[in-house]
Order: C-alpha cells, then sequence, then structure tokens
C-alpha cells in the first residue's frame, strides 16, 4: 500500500503533462472566445434589482423596443480591471449618450453597493447575479465583458476584458454605431 | 562576428554539458575518483562558455547591433542604456539565456563552494545538474537561438515592450530566475541522493543554505513584481492572481515547506522522504512556471512570443526531468528508513502541520491556475477562475498557519510542554482578542476574512517579539546577562525571528490595502478638487512632456491637508512611438499611514477635450507589503550566514545531537 502512496505524485505529474500535451494541439488558441451569441438574440435571463441601490432590475425584456442601442457591462466590486474601465463606460453615459445597463456578476450586493457609492453609478439598470446563473447564460469567461445590444434585442458585439485603451474603445463605440447609436455623438 | 563568438561558446557549453552528464556519474558508480572530479572541471568551464556566450548578446544590445534578429525586434537605438541591457533578457531567447546561465553559475557553485560534500555525492549532483543543462541548452540552439541574423540589417530596431521599460521590471525576471532555477540544485542534490540510496542529516544541511538562497531570491522576484504592478499598471491593485504570477507563487510556497522540513531532517533525521519529494517538487514548480509561461496554454496578461512548437520541447523537457525524477522517488523512496520518534506536541509535529498547510495551499493555488484547462479539456468550456476562488480557499488555509508560526517557535524537539506554552502565550493571546475585537467594532460589516487576518497578524508579530525575549530572558535576567544571551543568540534564530515578523507585517498591508482603501475616479477640468482620506487634491492641469523615446502627458495635482500645503503630484501618461502603446505612470505619495495614489488617462474621445480622467486612491499600509517581503529576504540572508552554514558539516567529534532546549530555528 505505502509503496502505490509513492507513486501518486508521479500520477498527478502525468495526468498534469497529458491536460498541457491537450492545450498544445496548434488549432486550439486559449484567448480566442467562441461567439456564438452575435447576431443572435440575447439570451433569457430575469434578475432583481441590486439591493440598496435605487435602479430597477434588469431582464431580456428591458433590452429591446428602446430607442437604440445598449451596453451590457457585467461587472463585479471585487475585479480590479473593472475599476479601470468604470471611468471609460461612465464617459460612454455621460459624453456620448449610451445607454447602460450593468450585471453585477457574483458579488455581494452590500460591497457591490459601497463600491457604485463610491465610483458613482453609470447604470440605469443593474441586475443582481448572485449565483452567476445569467453569467452562463451570456457565456461570459471572465468579469469584465461588455456587450453592445440593438433596439431588437440582437447581440451585435462582445467585448471581453475591460475596455480600456484607444482601439478597445474605438471597437465598441464603432459596434454602437453599428447598433443605431447616432454618428455624432461619437 | 562576436554573435557567431556567442553561439559558439554555447555550442561548446552544451558538448562540455554533456560530458559533465555522465562521466562523473559513472566514476562515483564504479569508485573512480578522476571521473568524479572532472565534474569539478566542467561545471566551472560551462559557466565559463555560458557567460561569455551572454556577454556576446549583451555586447549587441548595448551597441544596438540590428543584425541580430533578437536585438532587432526588442530594441532599440533610442532606448536609455539601462533598459538596451535589460533588453538583454526582455525576450524569450534571451531570457531563456540567462534561464541557462544562473543554471551553470548554481553547478559551478556547488564546485566552489562545497568543498566539504563527499566527492560521490558532488559528482552525482553535478551530473544531474548537467542533465538539466543539456535539456535547455539544446532547447535554446535548437529552436530558439538568440544568436540568429538578418540579413540586410534593419535601420532600427522594434523596442521594448513599453510596460517593461521600468527599473523594477528590469530587475524581476533576474531575481525571479536565480529562484526559480536556483531551486534545481536542491533538485540535483534529491535525485543524487536517490540514486546514492542513503539520506542523512548532513545531507539536509548541505542541501539548506542552497534552498535558503533561491527562496530568498524567488522572494525578492515576486515583491519586484508586485511593486511594479502596484505602481505601473495604474490599477493600485499588487495581486491579480493572474496564471503567471500564481506560478511563480506555487514554487515559493513549496519552496517554504521544503525550507522548514529540511531543518527537521538536519536535527532529528526524521521526515527525510517527505524533504526529498518536496525537494523534486519545488523543482517540477519552477519548470512548471516557465512552461506555462512561454508555451500559451493559459491565458495571461503577461505575454511571451509563444510558439506551440517551442512549448511541445520544454513539455517533453519537463516529463523527462519530473516523470523521471517522480518516478525515481516511487521506486527508491520505501528504503529510507523513518528517523526520529516524536509526540504528538512537539516542534516536529508543528513543522508537519507547517508543511501540509503549505503543500495543501500550493497544490490550491496550482488547482486553480489549471482548473480552465482542466475543463476546457473535458467540456470544452472556457472559463476563467478570479480571485474570489483564490481569496475564498487560500487565505482561510493561511490562517491556521499564522497561528501555528506563532507556537511553533517556543515547542521544543520530540515532546513539548502544551501547559507551559499556553502560560507563556497568554498575554499574546489576550491582547490579540482585544485587537480583533476592536477591528471588528470598527468594520463590523467588513468581511470576516480581513477583520481575523488582522488579529492573527498581530498575534504572529506579539509571539515572535515574545519568543526573542524569552530566549535572551529579557527582564528576566541582569540587563547584562540578557545582552550577552542576545549576541550569542545563532543568526539563524533572528533569520527565522526576522522573516516571521516579517510575514506579519506583510499580512497587516494586505489587509489594510484591501480593506480600508477609498477609491475616486473623475472626469477633471483644470481647478476641479477631489477630497480623499483627509487629503484635498486640487488638479492643475496637463501638459505634454518629452522623454528620450516617449512623449509624455503629465498632469499636475496639489496636495493640501487641513488647508496647508503637503506635496505636489505629476501622474503620467507617456505614449511610445516606436512601440505604438502607452504605459501608464502613477504618482504615489508614501507615508506611515498609507500611500496616496494617482493616475491619469487622457480624454477619450474628442467630444470630452480637456476632460481628464483622474484615479485617486488612499491605500492604508500598503507600504508594509513590501516592508514585509524586505523583512523575509532579510531574514533569509540572515540564516545563510548562520555559522554553521559558514562552517558547513559537523566533524563527528562535536556533540552530534544538537541541544533540543535551546532550537536553533
Amino acid at each position: 500500500m505505502r509503496r502505490f502512496l509513492l507513486f501518486i505524485p508521479f500520477l498527478i505529474a502525468v495526468a498534469i503533462g497529458g491536460f498541457s500535451l491537450w492545450g498544445l494541439r496548434a488549432d486550439r488558441d486559449p484567448s480566442e472566445i467562441p461567439s456564438v451569441l452575435i447576431s443572435k438574440p440575447a439570451p433569457q435571463f430575469d434578475l432583481s434589482p441590486l439591493e440598496g441601490v435605487p435602479v430597477p432590475g434588469l431582464s431580456t425584456a428591458n433590452l429591446s423596443g428602446g430607442d437604440g442601442p445598449v451596453l451590457v457591462n457585467v461587472f463585479a466590486s471585487w475585479c480590479v480591471p473593472c475599476k479601470a474601465e468604470h471611468a471609460v463606460l461612465t464617459r460612454f453615459v455621460n459624453t456620448n449618450g449610451v445607454t447602460l445597463f450593468g450585471i453585477n456578476y457574483k458579488d455581494k450586493p452590500k460591497e457591490a453597493s459601497a463600491w457604485l457609492d463610491n465610483l458613482g453609478n453609470p447604470y440605469e439598470r443593474i441586475g443582481s447575479d448572485l449565483d452567476g446563473r445569467a453569467g452562463i447564460e451570456w457565456g461570459i469567461s471572465g468579469v469584465p465583458e461588455t456587450f453592445v445590444i440593438n433596439s431588437e434585442g440582437i447581440v451585435i458585439y462582445r467585448h471581453v476584458g475591460p475596455v480600456l485603451g484607444t482601439k478597445a474603445q474605438k471597437q465598441v463605440l464603432e459596434a454602437l454605431v453599428q447598433a443605431g447609436l447616432p454618428q455624432e455623438s461619437i | 562576428m562576436i554573435p557567431e563568438l556567442g553561439n559558439l561558446a554555447l555550442t561548446l557549453a552544451l558538448a562540455v554539458a554533456v560530458v559533465q552528464s555522465f562521466l562523473p556519474m559513472l566514476g562515483a558508480s564504479r569508485g573512480n575518483i578522476l571521473w568524479m572530479r572532472s565534474a569539478l572541471t566542467t561545471s566551472s568551464l560551462q559557466f565559463v562558455l555560458i557567460a561569455l556566450s551572454f556577454s556576446a548578446l549583451m555586447r549587441s544590445f548595448i551597441v544596438s547591433d540590428f543584425s541580430v534578429v533578437n536585438v532587432a525586434s526588442n530594441s532599440h537605438s533610442l532606448k536609455p542604456l539601462l533598459f538596451k541591457i535589460a533588453g538583454t533578457w526582455g525576450s524569450h531567447e534571451g531570457s531563456l539565456l540567462l534561464w541557462v546561465l544562473i543554471l551553470a553559475a548554481f553547478g559551478a557553485s556547488v564546485t566552489w563552494f562545497g568543498a566539504n560534500i563527499p566527492d560521490t555525492l558532488r559528482a552525482r549532483t553535478l551530473s544531474v545538474q548537467a542533465w538539466i543543462s543539456v535539456g535547455f541548452l539544446s532547447f535554446l540552439l535548437l529552436t530558439s537561438n538568440p544568436f540568429e541574423r538578418v540579413f540586410p540589417a534593419p535601420l532600427d530596431g522594434n523596442g521594448l515592450n513599453p510596460l517593461l521599460q521600468d527599473f523594477g521590471l528590469a530587475l524581476h525576471p533576474p531575481f525571479l530566475y536565480l529562484g526559480y532555477v536556483g531551486f534545481s540544485i536542491v533538485y540535483s542534490f534529491a535525485v543524487a541522493a536517490l540514486i546514492e540510496g542513503r539520506i542523512d542529516p548532513a545531507w539536509a544541511r548541505w542541501v539548506r543554505p542552497w534552498t535558503l538562497a533561491a527562496w530568498v531570491c524567488l522572494t525578492i522576484g515576486i515583491a519586484l513584481g508586485s511593486w511594479w504592478a502596484y505602481y505601473e499598471l495604474g490599477w493600485g491593485g499588487w495581486w491579480f492572481w493572474d496564471p503567471v504570477e500564481n506560478v511563480s507563487f506555487i514554487p515559493w510556497l513549496v519552496g517554504t515547506a521544503l525550507l522548514h522540513s529540511a531543518i527537521v531532517v538536519e536535527k532529528r533525521g526524521a521526515f527525510k522522504s517527505w524533504t526529498v519529494l518536496l525537494a523534486i517538487l519545488t523543482f517540477a514548480m519552477s519548470l512548471l512556471g516557465t512552461f506555462i509561461v512561454r508555451s500559451g496554454v493559459l491565458t495571461s496578461v503577461h505575454a511571451f512570443a509563444t510558439d506551440p512548437e517551442r512549448g511541445l520541447y520544454i513539455l517533453a523537457l519537463l516529463g523527462i526531468t519530473i516523470g523521471g525524477s517522480l518516478a525515481l522517488y516511487a521506486v527508491r523512496a520505501p528504503a529510507m528508513e523513518a528517523g526520529g520518534l516524536y509526540r504528538p506536541i512537539s516542534r516536529e509535529s508543528g513543522l508537519l502541520v507547517n508543511n501540509l498547510l503549505l503543500t495543501t495551499a500550493a497544490a490550491t493555488v496550482l488547482f486553480g491556475t489549471l482548473y480552465p484547462l482542466l475543463l476546457e479539456a473535458v467540456t470544452g468550456d472556457k472559463i476563467s477562475v478570479g480571485p474570489p476562488f483564490f481569496n475564498a480557499s487560500f487565505v482561510p488555509l493561511m490562517l491556521p498557519l499564522i497561528i501555528i508560526a506563532g507556537v511553533g517557535p517556543f515547542l521544543s524537539w520530540k515532546r513539548a510542554d502544551l501547559g507551559g506554552i499556553v502560560d507563556r502565550l497568554k498575554w499574546a493571546a489576550g491582547i490579540t482578542a482585544v485587537v480583533l475585537l476592536i477591528t471588528w467594532y470598527l468594520n463590523t460589516d467588513g468581511p470576516v476574512l480581513g477583520i481575523v487576518s488582522f488579529g492573527f497578524a498581530i498575534w504572529l508579530l506579539l509571539t515572535t517579539i515574545q519568543e526573542w525575549a524569552w530566549r535572551v530572558k529579557l527582564f528576566k535576567a541582569p540587563i547584562s546577562e540578557s545582552m550577552r544571551r542576545a549576541r550569542n543568540l545563532p543568526r539563524s534564530s533572528y533569520g527565522m525571528a526576522l522573516a516571521h515578523a516579517g510575514i506579519a507585517i506583510a499580512i497587516l498591508g494586505f489587509v489594510g490595502s484591501t480593506m480600508w482603501k477609498s477609491e475616486s475616479v473623475t472626469f477633471a477640468t483644470p481647478g476641479d478638487q477631489v477630497e480623499i482620506a483627509g487629503y484635498e487634491l486640487t488638479f492643475i492641469g496637463a501638459e505634454t512632456v518629452l522623454g528620450p523615446n516617449y512623449t509624455s502627458r503629465q498632469g499636475t495635482l496639489q496636495v493640501t491637508r487641513d488647508g496647508k500645503p503637503v506635496t505636489e503630484l505629476y501622474p503620467e501618461r507617456r505614449n511610445y512611438a516606436v512601440a505604438g502603446s502607452s504605459t501608464t505612470e502613477s504618482a504615489i505619495l508614501s507615508t506611515i499611514r498609507g500611500d496616496l495614489y494617482t493616475s491619469i488617462s487622457e480624454p477619450a474621445a474628442e467630444s470630452a477635450e480637456g476632460k481628464w480622467t483622474l484615479r485617486i486612491l488612499f491605500e492604508p499600509l500598503v507600504g508594509l507589503i513590501w516592508l514585509g517581503a524586505f523583512m523575509l529576504s532579510l531574514g533569509g540572508i540572515l540564516s545563510l550566514t548562520d555559522r554553521r552554514l559558514r562552517i558547513g558539516a559537523p566533524t563527528r567529534a562535536q556533540n552530534p545531537m544538537p541541544q533540543p532546549a535551546f532550537p536553533a530555528e
């Protein structure tokens, strides 16, 4: 028995090696995220409002039927890059007139509302996704992620990671124009 | 011409390493002293050749010889000299050359400083070290030659990634590699001992200084990396649980466990098989780190040019090194007889718990890091594992460790008197409880783990000071007696106290800067004012400043406190035209209370011209993190200069048993 136990480190190493070998397949790109949602209707979800924040909750019905496109941002107070992109999103709302909705992903409502008190709340609606179910529906790979949805509720663009830097901001704004945001507002 | 000489030196080094990989090993098994001693020459020669090769590459960087591909793609003639030199290890090829240079340096140091090691063990250790050299030198020459030429030579280079043009990060890789690769010699010692079939307290005594040296360098390397992330990324965070950070942290955790278990082998002859396993695992984790960073199997913010073919070669090397040594371990370990007996309450048990917690923590971080890969392989889903997982799993594992670290030094070997220790520590426990209650009262809705960590850090600090006071009989004996005892206390004793206190100090920094951080983000036009943590900051304006290879937009912030001027801060946003990217240069006012951290970014859209984004944070106690890391490294260095390690192996005539009542660690 003891002899067998001594082989355990070896077996674990072999298992990790096998997975690593699989990870090296030439056709695999770990940074590429499949975007199955693009050009499809946004997934079905219904989230209650974030406790302590005076804006309504968010569901699929809120995404369509407005005058223009909406930007859906998945954020959390524990996510440092979210803080970095917060300023950019706020500017989109204040100067470009973008409608911004938030999904608060796997966060404690108390911490999330303190975070928004501190930084300011640019979100018109926030859905509280405590258990991460909506996150699964949206197929997010991490936080933050941002989606551009047109007025018919169709997903136009998906941005993985913080919207930071000129290139990322340009891509998101261009997708918003494509989704129906007036050209002159950017 | 010089790059070709560098290439030639590297090829010769490979040839020398091949000889060193079998001749001393063969000599050790046949008792041929001449063959065994050949390792002394070959290991020195190997180091000299690789050092020549490394200097040749560095020269190409300094004189900006753009006919070398590596220089052309990673340097630029306008770069400051320091970063030209740092560019030598800024690329995949160059950093790998630094890697093998350090590998050879550690091999050569065993030759130079290991005169007290028996000939057979030293010969086998150097042979094993040469196996690793052969693997990595051939990898370098076959897949990543740093001396490749390009014709015609470009007029100027592409420049180094601007984020990396920074003093902290220029020094980060050398220290990290000294740590990673330093563990290779411990690995070689372990494999040599397994081949030899004998592990005794003397073995642990030879191994411990190398472990300690590598661990100190790794500590410095990780601390530099997190410091860099703190002031350069502009987010004010110092640890992101990114895969690349994690893979440097796992060897640190396992190495820390090894550091402690080697003491037990040395003092008591127990934990032999376990210590050998840890020695192998520490280096295995370092190699895994090298693989993950360079193969691109996981996504990370840190970018090396990744290439599946290179990944495959490293994976094959890993398979041989790790798989081979673990298989050897499984076959040979049963032959190792168990050492000294001990009671459940004893220093041995304390160190055993320390080891279990540290390795569990390392396994947790490893699992969290590899989980996205495992899940993708099994189900095809792509996910990322974020800070919530690591904070919720890693921190609770560390808390009991902090308690044990406070008690452990009071425990004596074999059997300890628990009642006496409880009695002795009642004051420390009382003060800790009071601090815990106060912290909790001040942050009733704060995170529980943060509050508890804060209290436990105070506990570790108090018990560490008390342990020292107890050793020198402070206030119990006349002051002259205490002074004499303080002078005679072994340096490793001071090393331990300093390192444990360093951990406590760093935890205060971790908790303070996360739990009590205040933050404000504003779109400021000149004249705007922000108030944070008792400071008032006025945005005076932003202007364009020219640097050697960048243009910078520099903001000016006037800081006052209660109306009285404190200082002016100048956060910058630098734009590197050659590389086509920008970096954030934060401006920080460091005080004892904490850091006032400011960063600036330019207006995103033309319509928002004149409105600058200011991020202003106050991070209480954050400086303690790096003070703690400094104390940890200093503690390690102090232990390294301890008399018993300087003198080396004990002569048999001296007292073979260390005095149990006066443990040195």
